[in-house]
């Protein structure tokens, strides 16, 4: 069977099921992919040939002897973020040349034990810090769709790779849209679960209180399978939560109805500014739930303009203590000074890139003496002004629509000489780790210039099941999502 | 809110532990007051009978049992280390 | 307590004492002194990317038992915060610790101060983490990471000692509260309890404290008191001369018996304390507060009285006694076993305090039980063995261990019952002894002691001396 890179998950799954091909033959499939295109797209930084060819060698025996599962021997990209044991994880920065993870994340050991196959790790933004991957210190991933363009970041490897054929499925990391706007630019499904979902224990830490692991897949039924397979409590992680973990792939029913469910549509989130094509993309998938038996209902998120400051706060001012470890002592780059001190001031100038000490220094001035009430204590009230409209919102509603981004992907250096404008970009995006809740971005349509146009759906904390069930019956119902970059 | 949007640029990368060179700091100085005059758009709002939200939950009491767990091998805790000798992390000297 | 009538100095001090968990304050790895260099490490204590905390349930309880030991409230609501500060021993660049809402509020110790009860007064205790170890050479210097992360209590008392005397008494008397509550092990040579003291001096009469000196992490008791001792005639000779006592952190050179400026970096202070978002607030129940207080062990006070009301030792004996809390510890299992409690105290304050200073090892490392002690006591008060015997036997238990009434048999320590044996030693001492049979006879009974001394000498000490003088008298009287 030919080109088992470009399957889905499930499909894949089947496919192994019924000894139609192996998971060898689907990394080998994958590998070739790689190697044919990933050269204009830049988005794996390392590839463990070796290894991935030995984990889905094991994957095929403990098939054969009688093991199953969804995710036996389906070879993932992995964000550069996420401890891999015996792997790199530089968070694309030079700061972390030379670590090797001693341990596996949670989420990571989880997948393990499911069969999965550690393929590669993909480029991000520098320790998850941008909305381009453009703030990777080792290279410029592009947008499969066009590669002039941006693919979106902080996942923008994982979008990358998934949306070139170049993975089956990768993981992702979400601390103010980083999975969701990757996802919408390169045309994939993203989901950033509810916080608390999924184990933070070995993801580098960006902004702790934000942060949450999440799937980037081509179908929303292949990220209901991740999820499934990745959350649950994790007595390593304190703000993972004691919940019994339903069977979301399962739940995705085929007749898609959306018949009794309440759909809230923020006024907030059609912005001043925002692009005509993606308002009329997203305006004609609200239609198209509609028509698939949801009601539409009007929902204010009246405190949502103020997202954009309360999470540059409060992401900024845990980042700058998240990233104080990375000081040349233990791991990683270490440029030598004759005191600690001068070490660190001299590591830390050459290990990270600019966007990350802009970040720093704007947290560490935000929490600095006589500033602290000001900008952090301001912002952390408004976060719960912001939690609250959501509160209120999901009264009325079962899931929320709305876009992912302003505009479709932009230009590779557009936006690189202007962090503000950079930063306004997520203001559909941040409420949603502000408030905890959890979001999908599913395609939804393309702009006249072919780049793609996603759909958020915003789901209340632990509804992860209503979102995917409308993302599954609006994908299903469209074509958007089978559409595929060509490649000369 | 705040009472000023310029910061001092030089000091908090000081406090930050980064050496900037002067082009950084002035480049900084400039991208960094602009992000602060935007925030200062929190001022609007009267926060003061709000609480703060430190977590996304509200749980309590997570916590562990006594109990020993494996740690780190002694030769992969030192692996990842720039500079260690007799199985210690060797660092330039600290003035105490 | 004025100095030369015209100063005042208030010492606050805020106390770091290791809790006796078996594992670290947040992740799995041992609590343990002397293990070979990082090998009780992990991701965690180690500051890896991608590491969280996790609270050490034991560390929580113990914090707040040593709270209610030492009166304080048990907050209901407390929290964690992050303080940021850049050094190789944290392995993080920040302490998990808690600024504004700590485990415990208050509290108190109450203890005696050259005679005098004293009340010292208590800000609070926090519960946070401990840092690595780092040791230095020419080259450069190591760190060993088995340390940090262990679970590490802060006890902040108010400004309230005016003294040196005043803060050995309270740090003894918190020393004696942790090791009887088993909180802590607070041995100080493995850093367990170390202090940093606050001085400042102010006239008398004066309201406002004086500027405030810092006299940053100090383990012995009698390096503190110099420390005080020293910085209290050194603020008050800067006063003196007309200068002004400036705020900072000193150091103290226990060679040199001084106190030293250490140069403090201007954003020494700017710790950006903010919410640990990792780890989620505790909250403790009355019902909880109420299951620890009844797991609360006896405190040295406690103690005391006990010793005064139930087993009817003077005051002097159970205060002496509660001083330590091995001695005190063996006491109580000696008098499990014997009712004669005054006799084993006698003998702990006596031979077995002299063979300890003797032989330079505590009671509970001699090879002496207190079975053994408790079956001497019996030996003594039964009449079976003299006192000379029992010091003997002690000394014997202490070094060599054994069987005290198989030693007694052995060595032939039994004092001399038998009635014919005494009547012969009574008949030989009245017909050898005329002038003190006279004037026994005449009405002087202390002369009988002289018979009695002459009985003692021909047994060999033997002789049961309120049989001897029974006897005695029986011959006398007759």
């Amino acid at each position: 069977m030919a080109n088992l890179n470009t399957k889905t998950i499930s499909e894949l799954s089947d496919l192994l099921e019924q000894g139609k091909c192996t998971s060898v033959e689907i990394v080998n499939d994958v590998l070739a992919a790689i190697d044919a295109r990933d050269g204009k797209i830049n988005a794996y930084l390392t590839i463990d040939r070796t290894s991935a060819l030995a984990q889905a060698e094991a994957a095929d025996k403990a098939r054969a002897a009688g093991k199953k599962g969804a995710l036996l021997g389906i070879p993932l990209a992995i964000k550069d973020l996420l401890n891999v044991k015996g792997q790199p994880c530089t968070c694309s920065s030079k700061i972390l040349e030379g670590y090797t993870a001693p341990y596996d994340a949670t989420a990571i050991a989880k997948l393990r034990e499911a069969g999965a196959v550690f393929l590669g790790r993909v480029n991000m933004d520098e320790f998850a810090m941008g909305s381009s991957t453009e703030s990777s210190a080792f290279k410029k991933t592009r947008n499969p769709w066009n590669t002039d363009h941006v693919p979106g970041g902080s996942s923008g490897g994982s979008a990358a790779s998934v949306a070139a054929d170049e993975a089956v499925a990768a993981l992702g990391s979400d601390t103010g849209g980083s999975i969701r706007q990757p996802a919408a630019f390169c045309g994939c499904v993203g989901l950033k679960p509810t916080y608390g979902m999924i184990s933070r224990y070995g993801l580098t830490a960006f902004a702790s209180s934000l942060d949450q692991i999440g799937p980037i897949t081509k179908t929303v039924e292949d990220s209901a399978i991740l999820l499934e397979a990745m959350a649950g409590k994790d007595e390593m992680d304190s703000t993972s939560i004691d919940l019994s973990v339903p069977d979301f792939a399962k739940d995705l029913t085929d007749d898609h109805s959306l018949k009794g469910m309440k759909l809230g549509l923020p006024k907030e989130y059609f912005v001043e500014g925002m692009d005509s094509e993606v308002e009329k993309a997203v305006r004609d998938a609200v239609e198209h739930c509609k028509k698939l038996g949801a009601e539409i209902v009007q929902v204010s998120l009246p405190h949502s303009k103020y997202a954009i400051a309360v999470y540059y706060i409060i992401a900024t001012a845990e980042a700058s203590a998240n990233l104080a470890r990375f000081d040349g002592i233990r791991y990683g780059l270490r440029k030598d000074g004759a005191d600690p001190i001068e070490l660190y001031g001299k590591t830390r100038a050459a290990g990270f890139g600019p966007e990350v000490k802009r970040r720093i220094i704007l947290g560490t001035y935000v929490l600095s003496s006589g500033y602290y009430d000001a900008y952090y204590l301001r912002a952390q009230k408004v976060r719960t002004l912001i939690r609250n409209d959501f509160v209120e919102a999901f009264k009325q509603c079962d899931a929320i629509l709305a876009p992912v981004t302003p505009t479709p992907a932009y230009k590779i250096g557009e936006k690189t000489n202007d962090p503000l404008k950079m930063y306004l970009d997520d203001i559909l995006t941040t409420p949603v780790n502000l408030a905890g809740i959890c979001g999908l971005s599913v395609p939804c349509g393309f702009s006249k210039a072919g780049l793609p146009i996603g759909l958020q759906i915003l789901g209340d904390s632990f509804k992860e099941v209503n979102i995917l069930k409308v993302g599954h019956a609006y994908e299903q119902t469209t074509t958007w999502h089978k559409q595929r970059p060509e490649f000369s | 809110m705040a009472d000023s949007t310029h910061m001092d640029v030089s000091y908090i990368a000081h406090l930050a532990r980064i050496h900037l060179t002067d082009g950084e700091t002035k480049l900084f100085q400039g991208q960094l007051d602009q992000v602060l005059t935007y925030v200062e758009q929190l001022g609007e709002l009267d926060v003061s009978n709000v609480e703060p939200t430190a977590h996304a939950m509200a749980l309590v009491n997570v916590l562990r049992d006594d109990m020993p767990r494996a740690s780190l091998d002694h030769d992969a805790a030192i692996a990842n280390a720039p500079a260690a000798r007799d199985g210690q992390i060797l660092v330039p000297k600290i003035l105490e | 307590m004025s100095i030369n009538g015209k100063y005042e100095a208030c010492i606050g001090l805020e106390t770091h004492v290791m809790q006796k968990t078996q594992t670290k304050m947040f992740c799995g790895c041992k609590h343990e002194y002397g293990a070979a260099p990082n090998t009780n490490v992990c991701p965690v204590c180690l500051g890896y990317p991608g590491a969280l905390p996790v609270l050490n349930a034991k560390a929580i309880e113990l914090c707040c038992k040593a709270g209610l030991l030492l009166g304080c409230k048990i907050n209901p609501h407390s929290k964690w915060d992050r303080k940021n500060y850049f050094y190789p021993d944290m392995s993080k660049n920040y302490q998990i610790t808690q600024a504004d809402q700590p485990l415990c509020l208050g509290g108190q110790i109450v203890t005696e101060v050259n005679g005098e009860q004293k009340t010292f007064t208590l800000e609070r205790i926090h519960q946070e983490e401990n840092a690595a170890k780092n040791t230095h050479d020419k080259a450069g210097s190591l760190v060993d990471y088995n340390r940090a992360g262990t679970a590490l209590m802060e006890i902040v008392s108010t400004p309230c000692m005016h003294s040196a005397d005043d803060a050995f008494a309270y740090i003894q008397a918190l020393k004696l509260i942790m090791e009887y509550g088993g909180i802590s092990d607070c041995d100080l040579e493995k850093g367990h309890m170390r202090s940093d003291v606050n001085v400042s001096v102010r006239p008398v009469g004066q309201e406002k404290l004086g500027a405030k000196v810092e006299i940053k992490n100090m383990n012995s008791p009698s390096f503190i008191v110099e420390a005080i001792k020293y910085e209290i005639e050194r603020q008050i000779e800067v006063i003196e001369n007309g200068g002004k006592v400036v705020q900072e952190t000193r150091g103290y050179d226990s060679d040199r018996g001084e106190t030293f400026s250490q140069r403090t970096k201007e954003d020494a202070h700017d710790y950006r304390y903010f919410p640990e978002p990792d780890l989620l607030p505790v909250e403790i129940s009355g019902s909880q507060i109420a299951q620890w207080k009844s797991e609360l062990p006896e405190l040295p006070v406690q103690r005391r009285e006990r010793y005064v009301k139930e087993l009817g030792l003077p005051d002097y004996d159970a205060k002496v006694l509660t001083a330590e809390k091995s001695i005190s510890d063996f006491f109580d299992a000696a008098c499990k076993k014997t009712k004669q409690y005054k006799l084993v105290s006698n003998y702990m304050m006596g031979k077995v305090a002299s063979l300890v200073t003797e032989k330079g090892i505590r009671v509970v490392e001699s090879k002496l039980t207190p079975e053994a002690l408790a079956q001497v006591a019996d030996l003594v008060s039964g009449g079976t063995i003299g006192s000379s015997a029992a010091n003997e036997l002690i000394e014997i238990l202490f070094t060599a261990g054994g069987d005290p009434k198989v030693i007694v048999e052995a060595k032939g320590m039994a004092q001399v019952n038998d009635d014919s044996a005494l009547e012969k030693w009574a008949e030989e001492a009245i017909a050898g002894n005329a002038k003190a049979v006279a004037d026994y006879k005449a009405g002087n009974p202390a002369s009988i002691n002289s018979l009695m001394g002459y009985v003692m000498k021909q047994s060999k000490g033997k002789a049961n001396p309120p049989a001897v003088i029974a006897m005695l008298k029986k011959k006398l009287d007759t």
